[in-house]
């Protein structure tokens, strides 16, 4: 089951939430929508379940549009940010739900129904909840019904939306692993919201990562990382060090330090530089760096040092060479990344 | 002593509690036992005569009929209202929830009056059912627009902040889910919502049937005819018929005080399921 989404567009009161959205899915993918909130990651989700409108652009799955086809005929699952379980049923009707509501000559028979949603519920490691009611049940076995109830009617694409937002850290992790698991093992093509980029990196194929209503990047997480598409993606995946520069004649040097000019097809002119912790090196002084402190965290090394006004981390292994407190050194740039900058990004 | 900044000194505890008494058994028993003792005082017998003479009869049972059309009415009425005014953002949706309070803010009187003018022999639209042989205003259409006009706020209002709270979620689930929006409305949002909506429709009926003003202007006031218990009252009243007027009265007490012990229980039951009150 593939999905492609082209050129979606939606706006709210004149605010661009979806800005000609390009995607594709293929079956069996685990996609993962990552940005901040307000990036149009949720609108997304809810737009190719068919409960909000695109402006202009198409939907289709396996090559058929989606258009006109409403909501409760697209055999979509979707797991909600809060579960949004009925409240005044038990587990087993809640699961049953998708079930029940089909019409008579396509229903399984009540027996077969329940049989089918106990089963359901044992392999989702909750057989035991079937006659509880949601608010009876822990936020980790309330998520455990929400997807079962999703499952139940045998979805061609999983939606997930924050599946793991209100759950507590030690529950999301092994939610994390179980949930990939899943995935694999049911053959399911899914797409999961997140603003958790540890997340993302961990469960997902690929990673779309969206701002404004834009796709600024998709890509395994693995190329996300190494090689960041744009100065948000860059800042967003990972931490990063920002330096302002400026290009000419195919270098970008760094204020303040005259020793750095790296080479790049930038276009002249105001710049960022971004630069992973690790990815910085410490030169012996004199220099313009001055280094605040050190501290040994486990294998690595964390250097405090100061540049200028700013003061950032560097990492690097214990066994590297770094100047003692209080000392100057020079820097090694030239791994960083040059972008163009964006001051009227948003406008 | 030791007295927290939020507690009083007993002499202004104690006086505060007394008055809150007396006021109560002024304000609110001594009526009540008034309303019983009056009806009840040539006897259970007399009472009971009073209760099934003929005006009597007519008067509790267009009473029970006007209520009968109304409440359904607010009921259906208000649950679309309250749908369309949490579920939809629409231009003029801030009016029309101010709207829906207008008969809470309005006096009853005119409330009665606008059917009048409405339907009445020289109104807009009376001449025009006069024709047809529709008789609105002094019958009984006219009690049931002025009624319903009356009570509509009660199931609308107690729904709306039920509703909001709850968010639309749920419903959008079932739809996810394959159901359609009728399954929707009787298997999710209809149950969601069920004590509320029950609370709200006890609180329409009650004021269905204890309507005074905006009733007394459209009646006219034809005994036997278009007179409502409250109507009823006031005429024996004035007849001097005390122990008729007190026994109908106490008819209207009881109602009131059923309606406050299935509220309470409403009120302890939606308490206990996590929702609000109001």
């Amino acid at each position: 089951m593939s999905v492609e989404l082209r050129d979606l567009s939606k706006s709210f009161g004149g605010v661009a939430a979806l800005n000609r959205v390009s995607l594709t899915i293929a079956q069996g993918e685990f996609l993962a929508l990552l940005g901040p909130s307000g990036s149009g990651k949720t609108t997304l989700l809810r737009v190719v379940a068919g409960l909000d409108f695109v402006d202009s652009g198409d939907i289709t799955v396996d090559g058929r549009s989606m258009q006109s086809v409403p909501a409760r005929e697209r055999s979509v699952g979707f797991v909600f940010q809060h579960y949004a379980l009925f409240r005044h049923m038990t587990v087993m009707r809640n699961v049953a739900f998708g079930l029940a509501v089909q019409p008579r000559n396509r229903r399984p028979p009540a027996r077969e129904v329940r049989a089918r949603v106990q089963s359901l519920l044992d392999f989702m490691e909750i057989g035991d909840l079937a006659h509880r009611y949601p608010e009876q049940i822990s936020g980790g076995q309330r998520q455990r019904v929400a997807l079962a109830r999703a499952l139940a009617i045998e979805p061609r694409l999983l939606l997930l939306d924050e599946p793991f937002g209100a759950l507590d850290a030690k529950v999301r992790k092994s939610l994390r692993v179980w949930l990939r698991a899943l995935h694999d093992r049911m053959g399911l093509t899914s797409i999961f919201v997140t603003h958790d980029q540890a997340e993302a990196m961990e469960m997902a194929d690929r990673v779309a990562v969206l701002r404004a209503g834009r796709v600024e990047q998709v890509d395994a997480p693995a190329r996300l990382y190494a090689e960041p598409a744009s100065a948000f993606v860059h800042e967003f995946i990972g931490e990063s060090v920002r330096f302002d520069c400026i290009v000419s004649d195919g270098l970008a040097r760094i204020e303040g330090l005259p020793n750095v000019q790296i080479p790049t097809t930038c276009p002249a002119g105001q710049a960022v530089a971004l630069i992973r912790l690790h990815e910085i090196g410490l030169l012996p002084g004199p220099g313009p760096a001055r280094v605040e402190s050190r501290h040994l965290v486990g294998p690595m090394c964390r250097t405090v040092v100061a540049l200028n006004d700013d003061v950032f981390d560097v990492l690097a292994t214990e066994a590297a060479w770094a100047p003692a407190p209080g000392q100057t050194c020079n820097l090694d740039l030239s791994r960083a990344r040059i972008y163009r900058s964006e001051p009227n990004w948003d406008s | 002593m030791n007295l927290s900044a939020t507690q009083e000194s007993p002499a202004v505890r104690v006086g505060l509690t007394a008055l809150t008494v007396v006021l109560l058994v002024t304000l609110l028993l001594l009526p009540l036992a008034v309303v019983f003792t009056e009806a009840l005082k040539h006897g259970l017998a007399i009472a009971a005569d009073a209760l099934v003479a003929p005006d009597a009869i007519a008067a509790i049972e267009l009473t029970l009929i006007v209520a009968a059309i109304s409440v359904p009415l607010n009921t259906v009425c208000g649950l679309a209202a309250a749908w369309c005014i949490v579920r939809f953002r629409f231009s003029g949706r801030g009016l029309l929830i101010t709207l829906i309070e207008l008969p809470f803010s309005v006096s009853p009187v005119i409330s009665g009056l606008v059917w009048i003018l409405l339907f009445g022999a020289n109104g807009w639209f009376g001449p025009a059912f006069d024709r047809a042989g529709i008789r609105v205003i002094f019958a009984i259409p006219g009690l049931v627009l002025a009624t319903t006009f009356v009570t509509f706020p009660f199931v609308v209002r107690t729904l709306i902040p039920l509703m909001e709270q709850q968010g639309a979620s749920e419903e959008e689930a079932a739809l996810t889910l394959g159901a359609t929006g009728w399954q929707t409305f009787w298997r999710v949002t209809l149950p969601n919502i069920r004590w509320g909506l029950l609370y709200g429709v006890l609180l329409c009926n009650a004021r269905a049937m204890g309507e005074f003003g905006a009733v007394a202007v459209v009646s006219g006031h034809v005994r036997g005819q278009t007179m409502t218990m409250p109507l009823q009252v006031e005429a024996l009243f004035n007849d001097y018929d005390w122990v008729g007027a007190f026994t109908i009265a106490g008819l209207l007490s009881m109602l009131a005080l059923l309606t406050l012990v299935v509220k309470a229980a409403l009120e302890w039951r939606i308490g206990s399921r996590g929702g609000p009150l109001l």
